[in-house]
Order: C-alpha cells, then sequence, then structure tokens
C-alpha cells in the first residue's frame, strides 16, 4: 500500500475570521431574519407583472399569433412576439441557437411564444389566456437514438447531433482475461433550486435597461442581453438580486431578455416570477445518458481496455450540451489508469425539455456507468469492490483517457481507504421489531422489517475543476481601502455571483488575511466591475478568490510604497502587521490611517489560471483540463426487497479540497451535494412522456426531505496544489458525484440486482 | 374583499383582496411584506411557513380571507428589536443558511417545534421538518442548529 504524503502545507498566517477559519455569512443576519432581498422579493411601485405563453405543442410550426384581444384587455400594458424582438432573437451559452421568443418553430412543450405585461399578476395569467397562437403540428422527435441514426426530423441546421466527442488511446483491445459488459440509463433530473426564476427590469433613462436578477454569470448574461435587445452591453446593466440556489440551472437565460422586453416597451419596471411548475418548464436539466461499456481486465482485475459509448439527450437547444458532452467523454473511465480507450460521447437534439447545466455536469452520468462496471469487474475476477478500486486507481504522474497527466493531487486510493475504515451504523435488529420510521417506507410501511436487507456499496469520481479546453478563463477583483470614522474599512467587489455557496464569505475572508483588516464589506456583485466568469464549474473561490487575493497584493504594494516614503525607508524592508506598516530594520512604523488620511487605496486585478488546450478533433488527446477533483463514496441502504422501498442509511463522504478556506462552508456543500446524489440514487426524476414533462411540481418531482436524507459521515482531506490561491481545489461538485453510484453499488449489494438505471425506482427492485 | 389583520404586532388592512388569493400573496405583493417566501404555493416546501394565531401553517395554503381578524407572525416577528430570537441565532452559529431561501420558513417551523417540543430527539427533528425542503444544506446543519437552539 502507498501512502499519501502531502506536501507541506502553505505558509497562511492564521487571522480571526481569515483564510482557513470558520467565518460567519455576511448575508446570514438578514437571511435569519427574513430581510434578505431574493429576486422574487423585488418590487416597485410602478412596476408591471410580466407573464409567458407557452407553447403547448413539443414541435409545431407557428402559423399565426393573434394578440390584439390580449391587448385590449383593461390593465394589459404590453403583449409581445418575436417580430418585437429588436435585436438577435438567439441566445444561448455555447450556440446561440435559442429564440428570445419562438419566430417559426418550437422545438419543446412550454416553450415561450409571446410575453404580456399588465397591472397585476391575474390580469397577466388571464392575459395569456388570450394571446391566440395557431400551430401546425410537426412530427415530434423525443427518441435520442431516432436523433441519432438521422431517422427523426431534423431539428436544426446541420441535423441532430450536438457533438460527437471520439477519445483514443493506447492499442486496441488488447486480449483481456476478464471482459465485462453492462447497458446504463440515468434519468433526467432536476436543480430544484428554491428560489423561483424572478427579476426586476427598470428601463434606464438613457435608453438601456437595468436588470436586478438571479443568475450564475452576470456578464454572459450582459453579453447575451445586449445581442438580443440591439443595445451596446454598457447599456444593459445587471445587478445580482438575492439567488435562491442554482446548482448550474440558472446559467442560461430564462427571464431576463422577457422582463427587459417588457421594461423597455412599456417604460415601466417589469417584474416576472415563475410559479413552480413554470420554473421546471422553465429552466434546462440534468442530461439524461444511456450507456454502453466494455472493460477488459487481466486474471487480477487490472484494467487493460475501456469501451464506452455515451448518449446524451440534450433536447430541443444546445445550451452546454457541448461541453456537457466534453466532460462525459473525459471522464468516462474515471479515476483509473487505463492503457487503452475507445470512447465515443454524442450528445444529440430532441423535442424534449432543454438539458444544460447541472452540478456535476457530465461526470455524474458516467460516474454511474463507470462505476457499475468496477462493481461487475470485481465480480468477475472474485475480489472485493474496494479492491479492484485500489488496483486501478490514478494517482499523480497518472495518465486520464485523455492523455493528460495529474500533476495535482490525486489521492483516491487513500479516499477510497479512508471512507472503507468509517465505522459502519448499527444494523437493525435481526429478531424484526426496529423502529418502523427506520425502515424503508418508514411509518407509511406496511410491512415491520421481515423482507430488509442491508447493502454496502463504493464510489470514487473525478472532476475537472475550472473552465477547460482552451477557455479563456479570468477572474476580476477590485479592493478598496479606506477610512471611515476612525477605522480602516476594506471594500471588495466584484461581479461573482453568491448562489449560497458562501463565496461572499470567502471573499471578505481572503481581504483579512491578505491586508489584516478586520473590518471588510463585500459590495453587491453587478457588472460595473469586470467579468467574473461564471459560479459553477467549482471555480469561483478559485477565481474569484484569485482576483481578490491578487487585487490584495497590490492595495498591500501601495500601502508600503506610501509608507516606504513616509518612514524614508527603502520597500524592502517593510511589512504590514496589524494596522500598521513596520520596518523590521529600524523599528519604525506608521499607521494605515495615516497613509489613507489624504486618499484611499483601490486596485483592480484580472486573475487567470495556467492556460488550457482543446481536445483533439480525432483522438480527443489533449492538456484539456486546469485540474482535477477527487472524491470518495460509501453508501449503506436499507431495501426492502418485497415492496421494493430502500432507505439510505448513510452515506461518508473523503473529499481532497486542499485548503478548506471555510471549513463549515465545505461541510455544508458535502452535505448538500450527497442529497442531490441521495436523490438523483433513489427519487429524483423529471418524467418526460413524448416530450411533456409529467411531474412539474414539488409533489411530484421529488428532492429529500429531512426523512430521507441519512446520515452523513464526512473526512476532509487538505492536500494543497501548487497553482490555485492557497492551494485550494473546488469543492461544488465532487460530493456529488459518485454518491449515485455508491448507493446503487449498496441496493446491488442488497438484493442481488443488476440496478442498470437511476434513479431506482420499486418497480425495477420488484419487477 | 377587505381584509383587517395583526402582522408581526401591527394592524394592517388590505382591500380588493379576491377570493382566491393566498395569505402568502397578501403579505408578500399586497402588505410589502416578503419575509416568507414563494417556492411551490402548493403547500410542499414550507417555505412560506408562518403562525396564523398560534398555528404554523403554510401561508400559500390559506385563503386570505381566512386571515381576517387573526394574528399572523412571521418570520420577521420572531426577533425582537434587540436582535435575534435564539433559533436565529443557532441557525446562524450552525452554518444552517447558504442560499437561506429555505430559512424564513425553517426558522418559523423550528420555533413551533420547540415550542411544543423543548428537547426534541432526531427521529422527532426530522418529523417535524419533513414539511420544509432545503435543496443546499442536505439538512445536517439545520439538524445542528435545532439541537443547539434547544439547549
Ligand atoms: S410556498 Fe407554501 S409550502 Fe411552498
Ligand atoms: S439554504 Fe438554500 S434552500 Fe435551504
Amino acid at each position: 500500500m502507498t501512502t499519501v504524503a502531502p506536501p507541506a502545507a502553505p505558509a497562511v498566517t492564521r487571522t480571526p475570521d481569515g483564510v482557513g477559519e470558520a467565518a460567519r455569512r455576511p448575508d446570514g443576519i438578514a437571511k435569519v431574519r427574513g430581510d434578505f432581498a431574493f429576486s422574487s422579493d423585488l418590487r416597485h411601485d410602478r412596476m408591471v407583472w410580466g407573464a409567458t405563453v407557452r407553447s403547448p405543442h413539443v414541435h409545431a410550426r407557428i402559423v399565426t399569433v393573434e394578440v390584439d384581444e390580449a391587448l385590449a384587455m383593461p390593465g394589459v400594458r404590453a403583449v409581445l412576439t418575436a417580430v418585437d424582438v429588436p435585436g438577435v432573437n438567439r441566445f444561448g451559452l455555447e450556440q446561440r441557437d435559442q429564440p428570445v421568443l419562438a419566430d417559426d418553430v418550437v422545438r419543446y412543450a412550454g416553450e415561450p411564444v409571446a410575453v404580456v405585461a399588465a397591472d397585476d399578476p391575474e390580469t397577466a395569467r388571464r392575459a395569456v389566456e388570450r394571446v391566440r397562437v395557431t400551430y401546425e403540428p410537426l412530427p415530434a422527435l423525443t427518441d435520442p437514438e431516432i436523433a441519432l441514426s438521422g431517422d427523426g426530423p431534423p431539428l436544426h441546421e446541420g441535423g441532430n447531433l450536438v457533438r460527437h466527442l471520439r477519445i483514443r488511446r493506447g492499442a486496441p483491445r488488447a486480449g483481456a482475461a476478464v471482459v465485462v459488459t453492462g447497458e446504463y440509463e440515468v434519468g433526467m433530473q432536476d436543480q430544484a433550486f428554491l428560489g423561483p426564476e424572478s427579476c426586476l427590469a427598470l428601463p434606464a433613462a438613457d435608453g438601456g435597461v437595468e436588470l436586478h436578477c438571479s443568475t450564475q454569470w452576470l456578464h454572459v448574461d450582459q453579453e447575451q442581453l445586449a445581442a438580443c435587445l440591439a443595445l451596446p452591453p454598457d447599456r444593459v446593466r445587471l445587478t445580482l438580486a438575492g439567488v435562491g440556489g442554482a446548482f448550474g440551472g440558472r446559467e442560461d437565460l430564462s427571464v431576463q431578455a422577457h422582463a427587459c422586453l417588457l421594461a423597455l416597451r412599456t417604460g415601466r419596471p417589469a417584474r416576472m416570477v415563475y410559479g413552480r411548475e413554470e420554473s421546471f418548464v422553465g429552466h434546462v436539466h440534468r442530461h439524461p445518458a444511456r450507456m454502453r461499456y466494455e472493460h477488459g481486465a487481466d486474471a487480477d482485475g487490472r484494467l487493460l481496455y475501456v469501451k464506452a459509448d455515451i448518449l446524451l439527450d440534450g433536447g430541443a437547444y444546445a445550451s452546454t450540451s457541448h461541453a456537457v458532452a466534453g466532460n462525459a467523454g473525459c471522464f468516462a473511465v474515471g479515476p483509473y489508469e487505463v492503457p487503452s480507450v475507445e470512447i465515443d460521447c454524442r450528445a444529440v437534439y430532441t423535442n424534449n425539455p432543454p438539458c444544460g447545466a447541472m452540478r456535476g455536469f457530465g461526470a455524474v452520468q458516467v460516474c454511474f456507468g463507470y462505476e457499475s462496471q468496477m462493481d461487475k469487474l470485481a465480480a468477475a475476477v472474485g475480489i472485493d469492490p474496494v479492491e479492484v478500486r485500489l488496483r486501478n486507481a490514478v494517482a499523480t504522474g497518472s495518465m486520464m483517457a485523455t492523455g493528460q497527466r495529474i500533476e495535482g493531487p490525486a489521492p483516491v486510493a487513500e479516499l477510497l481507504r479512508r471512507v472503507e475504515e468509517m465505522p459502519l451504523p448499527p444494523s437493525l435488529p435481526a429478531s424484526g421489531g426496529a423502529d418502523v420510521r427506520l425502515l424503508p417506507g418508514g411509518v407509511a410501511n406496511t410491512t415491520h422489517g421481515e423482507g430488509v436487507r442491508r447493502g454496502v456499496g463504493y464510489g470514487v469520481s473525478v472532476k475537472n475543476i475550472c473552465k477547460s479546453g482552451g477557455y479563456d478563463d479570468f477572474g476580476t477583483a477590485r479592493v478598496r481601502v479606506g477610512v471611515a470614522g476612525d477605522e480602516i474599512v476594506a471594500s471588495v467587489h466584484t461581479a461573482a455571483a453568491e448562489v449560497g455557496q458562501g463565496l461572499v464569505t470567502v471573499q471578505a475572508q481572503i481581504v483579512r488575511t491578505e491586508l489584516e483588516i478586520p473590518s471588510v464589506v463585500v459590495l453587491p456583485a453587478d457588472t460595473a466591475v469586470g467579468d467574473a466568469g461564471t459560479s459553477s464549474a467549482s471555480r469561483q473561490t478559485w477565481m474569484s478568490g484569485g482576483a481578490v487575493r491578487q487585487a490584495c497584493v497590490a492595495v498591500r504594494g501601495r500601502l508600503l510604497d506610501r509608507a516606504a516614503t513616509a518612514l524614508a525607508e527603502p520597500v524592502t524592508g517593510l511589512r504590514l502587521a496589524g494596522g500598521r506598516i513596520v520596518s523590521d530594520r529600524s523599528g519604525q512604523s506608521v499607521d494605515l490611517r495615516d497613509l489613507l488620511a489624504v486618499e484611499d487605496v483601490d486596485e483592480t486585478a484580472v486573475f487567470r489560471h495556467r492556460t488550457t488546450e482543446p481536445l483533439d478533433p480525432e483522438t480527443g488527446q489533449g492538456d484539456a483540463h486546469v485540474a482535477y477533483a477527487f472524491a470518495a463514496h460509501r453508501a449503506v441502504v436499507d431495501v426492502d426487497v418485497e415492496l421494493g422501498l430502500v432507505r439510505v442509511v448513510e452515506v461518508a463522504c473523503a473529499q481532497d479540497v486542499g485548503k478548506a478556506i471555510n471549513p463549515p462552508a465545505v461541510e455544508g456543500q458535502m452535505h448538500g451535494g450527497i442529497a442531490q446524489g441521495v436523490g438523483l440514487a433513489v427519487m429524483e426524476e423529471i418524467k418526460v412522456r413524448d416530450g411533456r414533462i409529467l411531474n412539474p411540481s414539488f409533489t411530484d418531482y421529488l428532492i429529500p426531505t429531512t426523512m430521507d436524507m441519512p446520515s452523513t459521515r464526512l473526512d476532509i482531506l487538505e492536500l494543497p496544489r501548487a497553482d490555485s490561491p492557497y492551494g485550494l481545489t473546488g469543492v461544488g461538485e465532487p460530493p456529488l458525484l459518485s454518491a449515485p453510484a455508491a448507493i446503487a453499488a449498496a441496493i446491488r449489494a442488497a438484493t442481488g440486482r443488476e440496478v442498470p438505471r437511476i434513479p431506482v425506482t420499486p418497480d425495477a427492485l420488484t419487477s | 374583499m377587505r381584509v383587517g389583520l395583526e402582522v408581526d404586532g401591527k394592524a394592517r388592512t388590505a382591500d380588493d383582496v379576491e377570493v382566491g388569493e393566498s395569505l402568502l400573496f397578501l403579505l408578500r405583493e399586497r402588505l410589502g411584506l416578503p419575509g416568507s417566501k414563494n417556492a411551490c404555493e402548493q403547500g410542499e416546501c414550507g417555505s412560506c411557513t408562518v403562525y396564523l394565531d398560534d398555528e404554523a401553517v403554510c401561508a400559500c395554503l390559506v385563503a386570505a380571507g381566512q386571515a381576517d381578524g387573526r394574528r399572523v407572525v412571521t418570520v420577521a416577528g420572531l426577533s425582537g428589536d434587540d436582535g435575534l430570537h435564539p433559533v436565529q441565532q443557532a441557525f446562524l452559529d450552525a452554518g444552517a443558511v447558504q442560499c437561506g431561501f429555505c430559512t424564513p420558513g425553517l426558522v418559523v417551523a423550528v420555533h413551533d417545534l420547540l415550542r411544543r417540543t423543548p428537547d426534541p430527539g432526531d427521529a422527532e427533528i426530522r418529523e417535524a421538518l419533513a414539511g420544509n425542503l432545503c435543496r443546499c444544506t442536505g439538512y445536517e446543519k439545520i439538524f445542528d442548529a435545532v439541537r443547539a437552539a434547544a439547549r
């Protein structure tokens, strides 16, 4: 067994509420008091209410749209259709293929066709019903296999294939002693953030618009909106309103363009708030996946080759399908050393609901596939599931499927051993008679646990952190230091979206650490400062954190310059120490307040990570990723094999975070990620039939409640990276990645069934 | 119709309230008190939990007219001017707040739980909060907050 020798921790001085400390959220008090303004709380005295006319068809040509009757209603201020979009009637994160309002054809059920504005929400709703749209239904394409075969109708110019990523490495399939194959499926999961899509758009005096909205990336919204509205970007000003969760579901535009159009047309502030059903229809979901795998190994279970064929249903518009397919392909074999790989990953257009970003972004789906295969391999070879993983685990210096060497920490074996060594939860009393609340099905159960079997399963996972494939990824931060009253106050300003993850806390922690100034104000995120990039890809602490630190270094440099002048000494011997700058050489010192008396210090910095390159289009080889993060999960489940009911008893997760900038926030991310993994494993699925969502409500789309959530055990490793601020690694996505795979494995262990599809339903376990 | 009620200790009235309107709409949109949140408007998520007289209810399931002449306490009414209620403080201390959208409803639900059961066991906590969804925290730190506030 190898042990991981962590490099020496970088020198981070302990500062109260600084980096590494359990600092409190600056927005916490407002949130517990109910004072915090979420985007759905915004209002304005003169505002109009927007509402959306949506297509009932999954695929149809629009023949006519008649708005006169709606427009004539008292209280209705505007009814807008595609012809009222002043700029390009297309938006999209990777390809601008999605209409703001459908012009010619609708491609999914619920696609926006018109928007109305009225004096009150009830009138707006009624006006929606009076907009008469005539459609000519077109043949619907709802099966991704048919989309791929080319037998269905082409939904976009250029056909229905959004991306085909080929990854080829090593000699094709060498003779293997053991071969295991499998077909796996992952259903469509929803981000199901609690705060509905909502915003307030204010027409501005310069003919532009000021938009207060929930989003994950202000600048990419701004850029798309400016094009749709035919305005220069500086006249589309965005401010982040309180975000009630995101998880990838706010990367794409939803209400933003519609509200801006209504505000500009009516000359009044326009407010839009989706109801829950509309929210389910109005944002992109996690791509459902179908996967075919073949793993070849030697007699000891060492992998010789992996062949994978992955098909992702991207739905009606591209959104981030290209990048999701990239991730699913790159991570199709998981954190394992494999000499030979043959991976084909495709994403297609269908008339299903559009799919895009969700926490884990393509890596979650394939993790269920490759980890299912590893369990099968272990069984075929006759070794323990943990052992088969240990024999194949990557380590620092290993090569990924894409040919990229792992340069940072890769403690896969260590993480696995850690979850394996954690104590197991107590078993149910052998004689029956357990507390029914602890049985699968809980108090609604009809048995007393006679058919309950316990299972334990494992999963490990890998995910890229930050943007990949040659993308110019950067973050911008502005830090200003001045004196207010008698106190030194620092303010930090970025456009980085706080979506609940705790970025606001981290920004202040970094300023406290770097400048030793206790009093830090984090200004609201808006487009008045440079681009921060997206709050996704587990990148924001790395990128905006890096920018804040860099801005602090610049501020400190300026302060030292001023001190050098004031003390008439060279800068080199000076250092910051608790609100003063002291000279080690002469023992002289100067108070920061004196240095700041005349003028504040204000510095803006742009932070970039190292450059990456795109994958080779033929072989899928390339140095495409900045960094990898790893996690391991162990799940314990009880399954009532007669009823097909599953209770997840416990999930343990070990994760390497590089450096825990705020340890409780890291734990919070881990708990929350595990919960979403539990959901995907056993309950969460958007049911789509003939292109229509059947369960767009919290009654029918089930997310884990307090009764469903197992207890969790966490183990946080801190193996610092050489290439990131404070050695950190992004933490947001890994806790979710291998949780569903581990739970599926545990269900397999309990039932002896194959479990080829998640979420696992009672039907699947009893049929 | 006209609805008169007391919210967080203050008398309020709203005119032209429609028959189908919910108490949640009345509070948020007519009275401009957005403390209770609107995540499902179907009684499934608990984000809108308030006290109606002394009972914790989902404000989205109560018709506005039903609140006429009654007393409503929202999350904003739990903290006095002198600071935070111990339940609110416990949420902060435990790190039980992420996006915070579920928080107002959960604070009221936890307040209600502890009023009835001052020292709840784990199973009781889970059962009592089963009607309040949180998508961010995985609940673990919310349970910590309940246990801390119970002390
Ligand atoms: S908004 Fe009332 S329970 Fe969800
Ligand atoms: S903290 Fe976001 S929903 Fe609970």
